[in-house]
């Protein structure tokens, strides 16, 4: 918490265009006198304004203020959601957001790998760390809900799936170079179809790189 | 096993259009307003037929839960909350619903709601899941475009509003009250219950709240009738479910399955089994890290429902099934489940607070053997004074993994111990209470 206490604040934040685009859609869905419902969705939009801005996916305290008021709350009803969900970023990243999921599922799968791997690429020594180029921060995350395709690094809202350390390493240099790779299976599995496919599903027609696999009936 | 036609998920695995014109050809908006025009009664009549229960993990008849709201509207509106906050290790179903089958979410959140007297439905989807909530906003989009909701929705005269509401990283939000709080803008700190949500749920408004697939396969039990659903499974374990396969099989996947077939079945047909053969299987936690975990030796005979589960002391819960081959260090493995929940913990009642974080530390402790024989009496005895102690279920899931670990592998963790003893001088390490040490036994 005491590194959260030192950063460096910026002294005001206001909504933009775009942001005030979403506010209205997002204050459309609750009732008027509920108001309050939308401060985690005014949360994202101001995170999301500090990334299209700054490069920084972050929520600075002076941007909470700016949510209660146009929320009609007590600040410290915005502070304290903030603090609860963990999605919120209290102080600056960088501009890629790798969180490696370390939970159960993915560890039976080698997400320790992952972890070492997002390390050596970018340079980072701690979990929670950012890289000294201010590219990349790293955390580790609890289970994504992805257990299938394990294990799962996000970078920012997509999920690269069925990671290995050589794939991580490749993915994180793919970034570097401005690149976006395509989310999903990095073993080029449907989404969550078996390696082999089409075990479960009734669609025979269905085109994949694994047609004529066994069908198991 | 479940043959091809009596597949709900057509689409489980996106490789057909997800859009409007892709799941009406699947059959999803095939004159829902028929199926609005039988009534509410016969709507809830037919669910609660078919034997359908929640496929969120508590396994109640999603029917009967309809059926507790008020029959007429009062001054107070009716809110439908559909759970799509997806967080139990292990569980990754839902996921594939909203992505490739945004539809029958949509057209399944029409009929409950109607079916319970709400004009307005939310679904709460975790934060993690942006690409799958984009999606789901692109099929609400299409559907309020063509008529299937909104005002006079399908042309049944009901108007009927559908929302997403996203979550931000907190698994707590997956119980049911902390999910109200954290829609009212809360901290997601689950509520005492009663008054339960049918009474005062969403802004203290009557509410139900059901999982992503149950709402899903709604639809679909309407239009093919309670006695074909009843038909597939087991008396009292009925349906087709989702499941999902993970940890150590030859191929994790996501599948759609009767209830009752037997899970060694499961993990041979649509895993492609145990990785290293069946012989190298350790254990199998069946429903979510919160189920307590299953020997191999139970995992020959068990069946894949809520009933058979229960009977050998774990449960379906979301049917994720975890697979651990004899490479896993198993105490690592629960360890790192409390260290899940320790996180994950709302702080809300002390049992769950403290109690979550001393189990992770006594866990890690015992994952290098540097403890004492009596620590795990006294982890059993603990552990079960926090599983009763709490508001919510959060309390049995840091207890149960902890305690299934004891009851079946005991002997591990205890030669975990004399190693970390003989290598280290056999010197006592860690003070235990009086009533736990050898002596007083």
């Amino acid at each position: 918490m005491s590194d959260k206490l030192v950063i460096k604040q910026p002294e005001e934040f206001a909504f933009d265009a775009e942001s005030e685009k979403q506010i209205e859609k997002i204050l459309s869905k609750y009732p008027p006198k509920r108001k309050a419902s939308a401060v985690i969705p005014l949360l994202y939009v101001v995170q999301d304004q500090m990334n299209r801005q700054t490069k920084s996916a972050w929520v600075p305290k002076v941007a909470m203020q700016v949510v209660a008021e146009r929320l009609e709350i007590a600040p410290i009803r915005v502070y304290e959601i903030a603090s609860f969900y963990t999605m919120f970023n209290l102080k600056p990243i960088g501009q890629y957001h790798l969180q490696v999921c370390t939970t159960t599922p993915c560890w039976l799968r080698g997400s320790d790998n992952v972890v070492a791997a997002c390390m050596k690429a970018t340079g980072i020594e701690k979990i929670g760390q950012t890289s000294n180029d201010g590219l990349f921060t790293l955390s580790e995350v609890e289970c994504l809900g992805a257990c299938a395709n394990a294990p799962i690094l996000q970078v920012d809202h997509d999920y690269y799936e069925d990671m290995n350390a050589a794939s991580t390493e490749a993915l994180i240099e793919a970034l570097r170079r401005g690149e976006r790779p395509k989310p999903g299976s990095q073993i080029g599995r449907l989404n969550s179809a078996p390696i082999d496919h089409q075990v479960s599903s009734n669609k025979p027609e269905a085109k994949s790189s694994s047609e004529g696999a066994n069908n198991v009936k | 096993m479940l043959s091809d036609k009596d597949r709900i998920f057509t689409n489980l695995y996106g490789h057909d259009d997800w859009h409007l014109a892709g799941a009406r050809k699947r059959g999803d908006w095939d004159n829902t307003k028929a199926i609005l025009a039988l009534g509410r009664e016969t709507i809830i009549k037919t669910i609660i037929e078919s034997g359908l229960r929640g496929r969120g993990g508590a396994g109640f008849s999603t029917g009967m839960k309809w059926s507790f709201m008020p029959k007429k509207e009062g001054p107070l509106p009716h809110y439908m909350v559909i759970n799509g906050d997806e967080s139990e290790p292990g569980t990754c179903k839902d996921r594939e619903v909203m992505r490739h089958e945004p539809h029958k979410i949509v057209e399944g959140a029409l009929l409950a709601s109607f079916a319970i007297g709400a004009h307005t439905a939310y679904i709460y989807i975790r934060g993690e899941y942006y690409n799958e909530a984009n999606h789901l906003q692109a099929a609400i989009d299409e559907a309020y475009e063509a008529g299937l909701i909104g005002k006079n929705a399908c042309g049944s005269g009901w108007d009927f509003d559908f929302y997403i509401h996203r979550g931000a990283g907190a698994y707590i939000c997956g119980e049911e009250t902390a999910q109200l709080e954290s829609l009212e803008g809360k901290k997601g700190m689950p509520r005492l219950k009663p008054p339960f949500p049918a009474g005062s749920g969403l802004y203290g408004c009557p509410t139900t709240i059901n999982n992503v697939e149950s709402i899903s396969v709604t639809p679909t039990i309407m239009r093919r009738g309670a006695a074909w659903f009843a038909g597939i499974g087991r008396p009292n374990n009925t349906g087709p479910k989702l499941m999902a396969l993970s940890g150590h099989i030859e191929k994790p996947c996501v599948f759609e399955e009767a209830l009752g077939v037997p899970l060694k079945k499961i993990i041979e047909k649509h895993g492609g089994g145990v990785r290293g053969g069946w012989d190298n299987l350790l254990a199998v936690i069946p429903g979510g890290s919160t189920m307590p975990l299953l020997t191999k030796e139970v995992c020959e005979t068990v069946l894949m429902d809520f009933d058979d589960l229960r009977k050998v002391g774990s449960g379906l819960g979301t049917a994720g099934i975890i697979v651990m081959d004899k490479s896993t260090d198993l105490i690592k493995a629960i360890a790192r489940i409390s260290a899940f929940y320790k996180h994950e913990s709302c702080g809300q009642c002390s049992p769950c607070r403290e109690g979550s974080g001393w189990v992770m530390r006594v866990m890690q402790r015992m994952v290098e053997g540097r403890a004492e024989i009596e620590e795990i009496d006294l982890l059993e005895k603990i552990t079960g004074q926090i599983e009763n102690a709490t508001i919510c279920a959060m309390g049995m899931s840091v207890a149960w993994p902890v305690q299934a670990l004891i009851r079946n592998f005991r002997p591990m963790m205890e030669q975990r111990i004399h190693e970390y003893k003989a290598n280290h001088g056999g010197a006592t390490q860690v003070q235990v209470p009086a009533e736990f040490s050898v002596g007083a036994r």
